[in-house]
């Protein structure tokens, strides 16, 4: 392993986020916070709490949950895509690297800013709510394999893209609407009989409802099978980020 | 000893189809600066790309330092430095950060003092601190030079390093290519200037349509090829060329005032006196003579037209041809 690489392009990358600080860190934190206000007093005022949850605070782990998603794609995307756009990606291709030196540098540090933006708002939602945490440490292991794996995603959407707007494209039409529809802001077992059903099919459901069990410790779908869903949402991203390197799709003329 | 660099039988056909390179081999012996002379499109930029990893490889193998870049591409990698024809560069970052980053993908310790060494020398170490969004184009190029050396590799790829750049700081660019050499750095480079290829290469080869046509010294080069010419000037203009000096093949020039012989210098026998004889003999009265050499240039123009001529012969069309020189040679 060529571990002076990785920190290289960790580092890099960490950087470059840093020079953008206000856009990086502070807008996700200020939408978070807009959000507290719309759905935690507009919408609490009339749902008074959810399975015993006040609903200010039954919705932070979906809040953090979205937020987490959104930004780890974005960052990773946008971490791959750039050196593509600018023709800058020559120096990784030509560097004595391997694809799992790349990866973990890019989708590490891109995760690492999302966990860091998720920690955030988790710190902030305090100041609205009280927010007990049942399972500390399933908390974190959820939070870190969303980063991880959203990241991936990221990364792979980062070399698909072709252009600009392929970059927003996907995290507008299928992301965005995933994380509505994945129980942010509600519980899988208020939806009418079937459209339950066809939640189950969304993985971002298994997600919110395992995070939402580490702090409360209840949950749509049993949190084993959340852990599940992750890791074979990770393996998936993984293969395909294999096949990428392997084949040199999109990198390698 | 064997060659720093090996390219057998290389061919690149890139996904749209078009075939860039044709079973191409090169030797690249270390020490050495070995300048690629050819046109737009010939597969300069190509040939690069694959020894460096940017691009793969079709067909046909490339190792550096002993290592095929395909299967043992990390030691190979090691030993290359690549700058870009593009100034491809992200601007946002500073001088110096740049130029770390570049070491530590390299798998290099941190090693300030080099840095420090290397700025100075390419006369950055004043701008060390300065975003490279506020430097001019020439001290952006040499930030990627800077780069390429940052993990001080044994052989430097130079893709075009003096495209729109002004003539001191092609001059400082040359000097500095020659200490590279002074320290045992290989250094390739690829130009459209064959005054380049003249001031600094110590071999040259010739690209064209995806073919090397040739490398060579670049003396034996110009003497091999360093065809001569013999301008006669005439006391008085000739409406044709007499007949019996036809042999010689003979072109009249400055409406008859002129006559040109073109011969070869390296040749045992020039036929220079003969011709003159010849002249005299045929009642034809010299006012002056003079003679002028081929430059690498008209090696090269003759070289690749050739090529072209062969490779399509429809396309013979002169004024063509000569919109197609304006472009290489602006
Ligand atoms: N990524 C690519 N995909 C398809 N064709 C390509 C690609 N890159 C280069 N080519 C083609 O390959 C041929 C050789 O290109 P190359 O860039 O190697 O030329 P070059 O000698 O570097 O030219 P120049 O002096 O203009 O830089 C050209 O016909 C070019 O159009
Ligand atoms: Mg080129």
């Amino acid at each position: 392993m060529n571990w002076r690489a990785i920190l290289a392009i960790y580092r890099h990358e960490i950087a470059r986020t840093l020079r953008s600080i206000t856009q990086s860190i502070v807008s996700p934190v200020i939408s978070t916070a807009l959000y507290f206000v719309v759905f935690g007093a507009a919408i609490g005022g009339r749902i008074q709490e959810v399975e015993g949850i006040p609903y200010g605070a039954f919705i932070v782990p979906g809040l953090i949950m979205m937020t987490v998603l959104t930004q780890s794609v974005s960052n990773a995307s946008f971490g791959i895509y750039f050196p593509r756009f600018t023709g800058t990606v020559y120096e990784y291709l030509s560097a004595p690297i391997s694809y799992l030196e790349i990866v973990t540098g890019f989708v590490g540090a891109a995760a690492t800013k999302s966990l860091v933006i998720g920690l955030i708002i988790f710190a902030t939602a305090h100041l609205f709510v009280d927010l007990p945490v049942k399972h500390p440490v399933w908390m974190i292991g959820f939070l870190v394999l969303t980063c991880l794996s959203f990241s991936l995603l990221g990364f792979i959407i980062g070399i698909w893209a072709a252009n600009f707007e392929q970059l927003q494209v996907v995290p507008l039409l299928v992301i965005t609407p995933l994380v509505f529809l994945g129980g942010s802001f509600y519980s899988i077992s208020m939806l009418p009989g079937i459209w339950r059903t066809v939640a189950l099919f969304n993985p971002v459901v298994y997600l919110v409802s395992g995070f939402r069990w580490a702090f409360f410790g209840f949950s749509d779908v049993n949190p084993a099978l959340s852990l599940v869903a992750v890791l074979a949402f990770m393996g998936i991203c993984l293969t395909i980020t294999w096949w990428i390197f392997r084949t040199g799709y999109r990198l390698r003329t | 000893m064997p060659s720093i660099v090996s390219i057998e039988q290389v061919r690149k056909t890139y996904a749209t189809g078009l075939t860039a390179l044709h079973a191409v081999d090169l030797r690249i012996e270390e020490g050495e600066i070995l300048a690629l002379l050819g046109p737009n499109g010939a597969g300069k930029t190509t040939l690069i790309s694959m020894t460096c990893g940017i691009s793969s490889i079709t067909s046909g193998r490339i190792t550096v330092g002993g290592h095929d870049v395909a299967r043992d591409f990390r030691a190979a990698r090691r030993m290359i430095g690549l700058v870009p024809q593009e100034l491809t560069i992200e601007i946002f970052e500073k001088v110096i950060d740049t130029v770390r980053f570049t070491r530590g993908l390299f798998g290099m310790p941190p090693d300030e003092d080099y840095i420090r060494r290397l700025l100075t020398r390419l006369s950055l170490w004043e701008k060390r601190d300065a975003r490279i969004r506020e430097l001019s184009g020439g001290m952006k190029r040499r930030v990627l030079i800077a780069k390429a050396l940052a993990h001080q590799p044994r052989v430097l790829f130079l893709d075009e390093p003096t495209a729109g750049v002004d003539v001191d700081l092609r001059r400082d660019m040359w000097e500095m290519i020659d200490e590279l050499r002074g320290d045992g750095t290989t250094v390739v480079l690829t130009t459209h200037y064959i005054e380049e290829a003249e001031a600094i290469a110590d071999r040259i080869g010739v690209i064209n349509r995806g073919r090397i046509l040739l490398v060579e010294e670049k003396e034996t080069l110009m003497r091999r090829m360093g065809r001569k010419q013999l301008t006669i000037e005439l006391a008085e203009p000739l409406g044709a060329v007499p007949a019996e000096l036809a042999s010689y093949n003979l072109e009249l020039g400055d409406e008859g005032r002129e006559l040109v012989y073109a011969y070869d210098k390296a040749a045992e026998r020039t036929g220079i006196a003969s011709l003159l004889a010849g002249l005299t003999a045929a009642g034809i009265r010299i006012s002056d003579l003079r003679t002028a050499q081929d430059t690498l240039e008209d090696i090269f123009v003759h070289l690749v037209r050739a090529e072209d001529r062969e490779a399509e012969p429809e396309a013979a069309d002169p004024e063509a041809r000569a919109a197609e020189q304006a472009e290489v040679y602006p």
